[in-house]
């Protein structure tokens, strides 16, 4: 029992309710949010001591013992990533400050933003299944909400496909986790986990893993991501920056926790499922990042090509490849939100996101420009960067365990990935400076701060990487080992 | 009764997914809605509908129906309702934005 795991998903919430009933004191409002976020990151970072200490950190809330009531559980992953979530949404709420409008900050983007942690945050750390569906709604209603926020013509037409995409998939994960409650009489994620370790993972539960990596899919962009590019260019930046970071990223998680935890013994089937679309995510992906010539479809696409490549790792399923997809895992939510921000910056300032009507921006944004090309080497992964490390894992993994075809597409995909961002480097840095310091759209205030933090943490991550890794390690003890996560649970 | 309640729960599904896949906004809307409840519907049946007395725990309890996925729906119910209105609130303001409310009108990747 331990009390502290409850509060990286209760700052969030309880401040978030609060911000409700201070709607107009704006500067109030973004003292109070940023704070919210601070403190969450700070339960965070006491649960990883904790939980590096002691193992597995778990409260039963009411105090009724599993599997009967609610726990929450910590684990090293589970804690790292919320975290990360934290540390993200307080870079984008600094970028909120300056970029954003009085009348979008008085209709609660504040409030909302820390309801979307408390729901992400509450996602990683459940350990009931009916529960993780409940955060789950609780971070999609306030996307739903942040997206149409502003009610412009392509943000109402994006959150009506968005919306509909994912009440379709929520009622499908309610489905799935009805027949697991009926093959297994339990929604206790532990739980489910022992019995299907004594009964032996027949036909009808793997049909069921395969609806619930459905609906992961759905959520995560994990092939089915037809509505995400869409969606994630509609709203303002340090919205689409959040959506980037942290949602398809919760889908991930779950994909990671169902998939080592509950549905490991038809590896040939589940496992390679997951396999087969990682690689036509990726592929897919790359063919939509090398396409568009708009800043902010290039980076949806790029969004979509990472969640191929770390359940690569995952669908590998061994100790190097899962290691490498936690620590990939843990680089794209930082890097992703770094360079949503540098490319809405940019977008900002130009006043478009067609490359071909922007130009020369480094004369007046020096560091920006240099920010961004930072940015687009951490996302190809070039070495003293944080995804360097994390993409050497997951290859290793996969060329391990024989999959030469996917290591060739995930390499091949690395490069227009890189040349993507490069792309818009090149076309909205260099050349001829086309405004003059009056004619720019937008200063771009406010976009410095955010940006050097992310960036000083994907350096951070990658120079020492040396002092992270035990942490991964431990992050991917149980998901090699279910065993200890149950025995923690349970016992 | 689980039988009939299978069957309802199919109906529901069926004309929810029928009516998703056509091309006014409220129609989506109600389809929306009436797949959730198909859900609800299909978690009741699937662990049994009511035996006997209430579900409290004393030494007949072992013949009651499990109360568990009534507590699910009961949460699921309170989520969809919440969604289905913010939805047709959505619905109202796309069409008075678009001036349309036929989705074949809202496809395009233009960002204006």
């Amino acid at each position: 029992m331990n009390n502290i795991v409850v509060l990286p998903l209760f700052i969030p919430l309880f401040f978030g309710a609060f911000l409700f009933f201070i709607r107009h004191r704006l500067r109030l409002q973004q003292w109070i949010a940023g704070a919210a976020a601070l403190a969450s990151l700070g339960a965070s970072l006491v649960l990883i001591g904790q939980i590096a200490e002691d193992g597995i950190q778990v409260l039963h809330m009411g105090g009724w013992e599993a599997p009967y009531g609610i726990p929450l559980v910590a684990d090293m992953l589970a804690a790292i990533l919320a975290a990360v979530a934290s540390i993200v949404t307080f870079a984008c709420l600094l970028f909120t400050f300056h970029f954003i409008g009085d009348e979008r900050k008085s209709h609660f983007v504040y409030p909302l933003m820390l309801i979307l942690l408390s729901g992400v945050n509450g996602s990683f750390l459940t350990g009931d299944i009916f529960n993780l569906f409940v955060f789950f709604e609780v971070m999609l209603l306030s996307s739903y909400v942040l997206l149409s926020l502003g009610g412009s013509r392509v943000q109402l037409r994006e959150t009506i496909k968005y919306m509909i995409i994912n009440i379709v998939a929520s009622s499908l994960f309610v489905i799935a986790i009805a027949y697991l409650y009926s093959i297994t009489g339990t929604l206790n994620i532990a739980h489910i986990a022992e019995r299907v370790l004594e009964s032996g993972q027949d036909g009808l539960t793997t049909t069921v893993s395969l609806l619930l990596l459905t609906v992961f899919g759905l959520k995560a962009g994990l092939f089915l991501f037809y509505w995400l590019p869409g969606s994630y260019s509609a709203p303002p930046a340090p919205v689409a920056a959040l959506f980037a970071a942290l949602l398809t990223k919760v889908g991930v998680y779950a994909i990671i926790r169902m998939f080592t935890l509950v549905f490991t013994q038809q590896p040939q089937i589940t496992h390679n499922v997951i396999l087969v679309l990682a690689a036509l995510t990726m592929i897919l992906g790359a063919i939509g990042a090398i396409a568009y010539w708009r800043i902010k479809q290039i980076l949806a696409y790029n969004v979509i090509i990472s969640i191929g490549f770390i359940l690569f790792g995952v669908g590998v399923a061994t100790e190097t490849g899962l290691t490498g997809s936690v620590y990939y895992l843990v680089h794209d939510m930082i890097a992703k939100a770094l360079i949503f921000i540098l490319g809405g910056a940019i977008v900002a300032i130009a006043g478009t996101d067609k490359l071909r009507e922007i130009s020369g921006l480094i004369r007046y944004r020096p560091i920006l420009g240099w920010l961004f090309f930072l940015s687009a080497l951490a996302l190809a992964g070039v070495p003293p960067l944080s995804g360097f490390i994390g993409k050497l894992l997951i290859l290793q993994g996969g060329i391990q365990a024989n999959h030469y075809v996917l290591a060739a597409v995930s390499l091949l995909t690395s490069l227009m990935v890189l040349y993507s961002v490069i792309k818009i480097f090149i076309n909205s840095f260099w050349g001829e400076t086309l405004l003059s310091e009056g004619e720019q759209k937008s200063s771009g205030r406010g976009t410095l701060l955010p940006s050097f933090l992310l960036a000083a943490l994907v350096i951070a991550l990658g120079i020492g990487a040396g002092s992270f890794m035990p942490y991964v390690e431990q992050a991917v003890e149980p998901l090699v080992n279910p065993q200890i996560y149950i025995d923690a649970v349970l016992y | 009764m689980e039988t009939v309640m299978t069957i309802v729960a199919g109906t529901l599904f069926t004309s929810g997914v029928y009516l998703i896949l056509s091309k006014t906004l409220l129609r989506i809307v109600m389809g929306l809605s009436l797949f959730t409840h198909g859900v609800h519907i299909m978690l009741m049946s699937i662990n049994g509908l009511k035996r006997g007395a209430a579900p409290l725990l004393d030494e007949e309890a072992a013949s009651y129906t499990d109360p568990v996925p009534q507590a699910l729906i009961l949460t699921s119910i309170v989520i969809s309702f919440s969604l289905t209105a913010f939805s047709l609130v959505l619905a109202y303001r796309t069409y008075k934005e678009h001036g349309t409310d036929d989705v074949e009108q809202l496809r395009g990747q233009e960002h204006e």
